[in-house]
């Protein structure tokens, strides 16, 4: 796989339903009205501080100004997740593409068949569900959150009286 | 696309050491209580060393605040003892003190500083300088930060890793030796 598989900007963002605990599913389209950001990465418990995941968790704030959801995907199991949230303090869903094992990074073309894991793969897509940027970063590079948060804000210019009222439904969904 | 670009480029409100013009800014993002961090601390030390007047460093702050609960106020712990002039020494301490960072401690290294006490202790309390250390955050998630220490030379994201203490000096170099020759 390679940057070229990845699913390109302007595509719809193919809906999936998955397991962010044991016992609860998420399912994309009911984002929809929000930006959401979806981060693809191979593994959890990656033996570095800050590492991608950590990282975003950490940059949650900045993400939630333009009123976006953040999901987190890998083909690790509910309770790995479950473990790694934990251990990590995360306050974001992470969702576990498991069961058959990367069923949803196949349908982004994000899936790594020679290691059995995701890209590190990042796709914003806007309130329609419509991928507008995406990025396939080499699996051992950490792409940071610059990419993402630029591809926020020309969303939030592109249509800025929606991200205000992302913003108040956010503010008031978190009080 | 951009990728790893430092932003804001160094200015004014930067902490900052060595001479304006030298060849290669070295820029790095870090966290008082972060191990890695301590870890580069001394290699920082020893490029400034190797590189003398060649380089120009400068710390800004990225608290990894929900894994390391003490970084936030250690920041601006270092942000106060710069409002007394004293940053750099600070910076010094709560590195050689990476799991001495509660309050008391850092009350403490502000005295061994010979900080006006009062002060130091107020700008903790009301979080003068929190907001400072909250903007520095955020100009490094806009720079591409992905992970502490994050070093940016001469504006683009080192990617390379800084534990290989030859390598890194030896890039350093090199870019000293590109700005010099691109100025030539």
């Amino acid at each position: 796989m390679s940057e070229s598989d990845i699913l390109p900007v302007g595509s719809p963002a193919p809906d999936f339903a998955l397991n962010a605990t044991p016992d609860q599913v998420l399912r994309l389209s009911e984002l929809r009205g929000h930006p959401v950001i979806l981060v693809f990465y191979p593994a959890d418990w990656s033996p570095v501080c800050g590492d991608q995941v950590a990282l975003y968790n950490e940059i949650l704030p900045e993400f939630r100004e333009y009123g976006a959801e953040i999901l987190g995907i890998s083909v690790d199991g509910v309770w790995c997740h479950a473990a790694f949230a934990r251990d990590r303090k995360l306050h974001f869903p992470l969702l576990s593409d498991f069961e058959p094992k990367g069923a949803v990074a196949r349908l982004y073309g994000a899936y790594r068949d020679e290691d059995g894991t995701s890209e590190r793969a990042l796709f914003v897509l806007d309130g329609d569900g419509i991928i507008r940027w995406s990025y396939w970063s080499p699996i051992a590079v950490n792409p940071g959150a610059d990419g993402i948060l630029n591809a926020l804000e020309s969303l939030a210019e592109k249509s800025p009286a929606r991200a205000e009222s992302f913003h108040r439904d956010s503010a008031e969904a978190r009080p | 696309m951009s990728n790893g670009q430092l932003t804001p480029l160094v200015n004014a409100e930067d902490h900052i050491l060595g001479p304006d013009d030298a060849p290669v800014t070295l820029v790095e993002y870090g966290d008082y209580e972060c191990p890695y961090c301590g870890m580069a601390h001394p290699i920082v030390k020893r490029a400034q060393r190797e590189l003398g007047d060649q380089l120009r460093f400068v710390f800004r702050n990225f608290p990894l605040a929900e894994m390391h609960p003490h970084a936030r106020l250690a920041a601006q712990a270092a942000e106060a003892a710069g409002a007394q002039g004293r940053f750099w020494e600070m910076h010094d301490l709560l590195f050689e003190h990476q799991y001495a960072l509660e309050l008391q401690g850092l009350i403490g290294y502000a005295k061994s500083l010979g900080l006006e006490i009062p002060r130091f202790e107020r700008d903790l309390e009301a979080g003068t300088y929190a907001k400072k250390v909250r903007d520095d955050f955020r100009s490094g998630a806009r720079s591409g930060v992905n992970g502490t220490p994050t070093f940016f030379v001469n504006g683009e994201r080192y990617n390379g890793s800084w534990a290989n203490e030859e390598a890194f000096i030896s890039a350093l170099r090199d870019a000293a030796r590109q700005a010099v020759e691109a100025s030539a």
